[in-house]
């Protein structure tokens, strides 16, 4: 017996729909026999895991403020990998929007009036998207690699922003802790009663955005077209340089907005960690939605739910927060294989004994 | 010692199925021992499938093999090797960047001694009428001359039985002469020949016997001598092929697309360099340039539909307008149009429905389509529902994915794409590659009566018989020089063969004497 991959001859659109859902089963499947093997009973360790927070109000409002940053980054991310440019340094532009968005505030603490945060939105948009075009240009112009030059770029970030705070914009009223002087008023964005912010309604607004762009417009239908064929896109007349760039524009400035957004809301200063890797997480959200802008909104909350059951697993169940960034990791394994079955399908052929009919 | 068996090679009710097609369907073959054998079919009868099968690299679904009247299992090219069977595929395998003996000695197993190795490949090279110089580099090498160092690297494990794989669809005329006499000494000392080909001239000179596929069965087995080439084709077919009809003596239409002294560098290190390319296309002609595959036709095609921009912006005329700088859209929207050699992946977005497919090079010139950059996506299905009418388009779904189609479908909706366009200039580039006859011969009508409505249409391609039916000049490309183009009925396929050899740089009648 041989387990073969045998290509289909055309996308299954089922398992399209499917594969999500499969590997998310797999995911849970995999977590109870995790959590057995720490030895906690599997059924408690998944109930901890993904149904309390969705129980109370305050924990669902959690998750709507950390699915805002994973939605930003990711829908923007989704069309990246669409046209096959592959940004993997969105934490890295979401700390540069940060820190340019934080310009403003740091500098003029006494501006307060409505004007100050659009100025942060829009600088902290502006830094993320030319932190992004640093990739892009590299790509462009000397061929270098953009999955290395932009993961590399986020250490460069994290290191500047260190740098920062413990240094020049430290607040000089802060007891030498690192952070600069905490945001105030006008300096915040403001929030829906509760603690879900403005961020929020901007993930929408750029998911739906988005949907537009890929479903109805020429720039959509240029993006699939030089992702998966680029060489019938240079035959359409579209660049793939300038599809490189737009995309890392796009990209980084959608990253850029979620980093001031973060700053301007739950976190309220600069200090040395301003995300727990929303940036990578975001990757994962782009694929678990398909690269569909819509589909990225639901994935995005999901993602929240892994980080949100990542603290109450450390609260509860008494074990490390890091086995949030263990079911991310092996959710993304398991949506790249499923994905596997929407071109293949598996089919057992013998070694030797003919097979009677058409395998079908 | 046992009775030699009647037959070398035996395949039995041979079965291969992919999903839901049946690619071989019950195919029995025999070869005996020292036969040129031909196998003959369309593209997409399931020749190379039945002989990927004999070589190893595909398992049947069902069926027997047999090897000197045993049955035999072959798992791995590696275990066809070991019974004595040699494979010559069309598309080579060989490092460009290494030398004649390297590339041979890394196919043989075991250790080696380039020395003794050396000798080896100049002395059977030499025997065999394929001379190697076993220390050049593969870069610097012909298409001909690589093919050689595929024989020679099989003639080394003296195979008792070589499989060539349409070997002369990248030969001149003449390079194809001097491989069928290799290829009958070989079987003059015993070694039989497994011949792929649709080209049914050749096989009619060349083979001892034929079996014909169609659709995945066997639909004959003969003796190719005793048929003609039209009783052939017919059996390859299943039916009879028509004739282009052409209208005759073009009328003389204006000069609607020129190339002046267009150059273009080589993109990378083994691409072709375009020297100097000069060209007038008239109104109401089809100029075709023969060549033989990999001396500058996709490069100038790029250059033609402005993929690539040449040096000059004079270089590159579209009724009179100069346009060597501007890019594909601009041209589209003088009225040019394009249709390129490969079909999914540049022509077409294998992954995208029809509808979407028209709209890739339609987005620039018919405005509608694209309206401040909204997509018109009720337009692009009248577009492509009309396309696919015209040009009678057989898909299975109503707007399938363009992969899902057939070559030869694919073909007539990218032709029916641009012709619907009614462009003033078309270039093609291998319009009927891998296309069955029913297809290519509607898509070479549709050339013919393009032009004669007044477009000029140039047609690059490397099929004789095909130029000689469309073409009313010719003009032959070689390592990226392109030959004046000279009026079709000058032309034979003799003096092609010769341009394609590049004899138009050099004294044509030296090359003449030595041929």
């Amino acid at each position: 017996m041989q387990l073969v991959l045998e290509k289909r001859s055309d996308r299954s659109t089922f398992f399209a729909l499917v594969s999500p859902f499969l590997a998310l089963l797999l995911t849970v499947a995999f977590g109870a026999v995790m959590f057995a093997m720490l030895g906690i009973n599997p059924l408690r360790g998944l109930y901890v895991y993904f149904v309390e927070p969705l129980t109370q109000v305050w924990s669902i409002e959690q998750l709507i403020v950390k699915a805002t940053p994973l939605v930003l980054i990711g829908v923007g991310l989704a069309v990246c990998y669409m046209a096959n440019v592959w940004n993997i340094g969105a934490e890295g532009q979401l700390t540069i929007g940060a820190i340019t968005g934080s310009i403003a505030p740091v500098m003029f603490p006494a501006w307060q009036d409505p004007s100050i945060l659009i100025v942060m939105l829009v600088m902290g948009t502006i830094g993320g998207a030319l932190f992004g075009l640093i990739p892009g240009l590299l790509r462009t112009r000397f061929n270098a690699n953009e999955i290395l030059t932009s993961l590399m770029l986020v250490y460069v970030a994290q290191l500047f922003l260190d740098w920062l705070v413990r240094g020049p914009w430290r607040d000089p009223k802060g007891y030498n802790f690192p952070v600069t002087q905490s945001f105030e008023g006008w300096q915040l964005l403001p929030t829906f009663g509760g603690t879900i912010h403005f961020g929020a309604l901007f993930a929408m607004f750029a998911c739906a955005a988005l949907a537009f762009l890929m479903q109805k417009t020429l720039k959509g239908f240029e993006i699939k077209v030089t992702g998966s064929a680029p060489r019938a896109g240079r035959f359409a007349g579209f660049s793939r340089d300038r599809m490189v760039l737009f995309c890392f524009l796009l990209s980084g400035g959608l990253a850029g907005l979620a980093g001031i957004c973060e700053v301007a809301s739950v976190v309220g200063k600069l200090q040395p960690q301003i995300s727990p890797g929303y940036g990578f997480a975001a990757i994962i959200v782009a694929f678990l939605g398909r690269l569909n802008p819509v589909g990225v909104l639901f994935a995005g909350l999901l993602l929240a739910l892994s980080y949100i059951g990542g603290e109450a697993a450390q609260v509860t169940l008494g074990i490390s927060d890091k086995i949030a960034k263990v079911f991310q990791g092996v959710l993304l394994f398991f949506i790249l294989s499923c994905d596997t079955l929407i071109l293949y399908r598996i089919t057992f052929e013998s070694g030797r004994k003919p097979l009677l009919g058409a395998v079908e | 010692m046992t009775a030699t068996p009647d037959y070398l090679l035996e395949t039995i009710d041979i079965v291969k199925v992919f999903g839901t097609l049946r690619a071989n369907d019950g195919v029995s073959l025999r070869v005996a021992q020292g036969e040129i054998h031909a196998l003959l079919g369309e593209n997409g009868a399931g020749k190379s499938t039945l002989v990927k099968m004999i070589y190893g690299s595909l398992r049947p679904t069902s069926g027997t093999l047999k090897w000197l009247g045993k049955t035999v299992d072959i798992p791995s090219p590696n275990a066809a090797r070991k019974l004595g069977i040699g494979m010559v595929f069309q598309h080579f395998s060989l490092f460009d960047a290494l030398t004649v003996v390297e590339n041979i000695a890394l196919a043989l197993p075991g250790t080696f001694d380039l020395a003794a190795l050396s000798e080896k490949v100049a002395r059977v090279s030499k025997d065999y009428g394929l001379p190697l110089n076993p220390s050049a580099v593969v870069a610097d090498l012909s298409v001909g001359e690589r093919q050689r160092i595929e024989i020679v690297r099989c003639l080394l494990q003296e195979p008792k039985l070589l499989i060539l794989d349409e070997p002369t669809a990248v030969l001149t005329p003449q390079e194809a002469d001097q491989l069928f006499v290799t290829l009958k000494r070989l079987a003059s000392e015993g070694c039989s020949v497994l011949y792929i080909s649709h080209r049914l001239e050749e096989v009619k000179r060349l083979c001892h016997a034929a079996t014909i596929l169609r659709q995945g069965k066997v639909v004959a087995t003969c003796d190719p001598a005793k048929e003609t080439a039209a009783s052939l084709a017919r059996l390859m077919v299943g039916g009879d092929v028509h004739a282009v009809r052409a209208a005759k003596a073009p009328r003389e239409g204006a000069i609607r697309f020129a190339l002046h002294s267009a150059n273009l560098a080589a993109d990378g290190p083994f691409a072709v360099e375009l020297k100097n390319i000069t060209l007038d296309v008239r109104g109401g002609e089809v100029v075709a340039i023969a060549g033989v595959a990999g001396n500058g036709q996709s490069e100038l095609f790029d250059a033609i539909s402005g993929e690539r921009a040449v040096s000059q912006n004079s270089s590159v005329l579209i009724d009179g307008t100069a346009v060597g700088s501007s890019g594909v859209i601009a041209r589209r929207k003088m009225g040019a149009a394009f249709v390129p050699e490969e079909r999914l992946g540049h022509g077409a977005v294998p992954t995208l429905p029809l509808s979407e497919n028209v709209v890739l090079t339609r987005h620039s010139d018919d405005v509608s389509l694209a309206t401040k950059g909204i997509l018109d996506r009720g337009l692009a299905n009248r577009v492509t529902d009309r396309v696919i009418k015209a040009y009678d388009v057989r898909k299975g779904k109503p707007d399938p994915e363009a992969r899902s189609l057939s070559g030869g479908n694919l073909q007539k909706f990218l032709m029916g794409r641009e012709l619907d366009r009614k462009p003033k200039v078309l270039v093609v580039n291998q319009p009927t590659w891998g296309v069955d006859a029913g297809a290519a011969a509607t898509v070479r009508q549709a050339l013919i009566d393009l032009a004669r409505s007044g477009s000029a249409v140039v047609v690059i391609s490397q099929d004789l018989d095909e130029i000689f039916e469309l073409a009313d000049r010719i003009a032959v490309i070689s390592r990226g020089e392109l030959s004046q183009a000279f009026p079709a009925h000058e032309m034979t396929a003799e003096r092609i063969g010769l341009l394609m050899a590049g004899a138009h740089e050099k004294k044509v009648g030296l090359h003449a004497a030595r041929s």
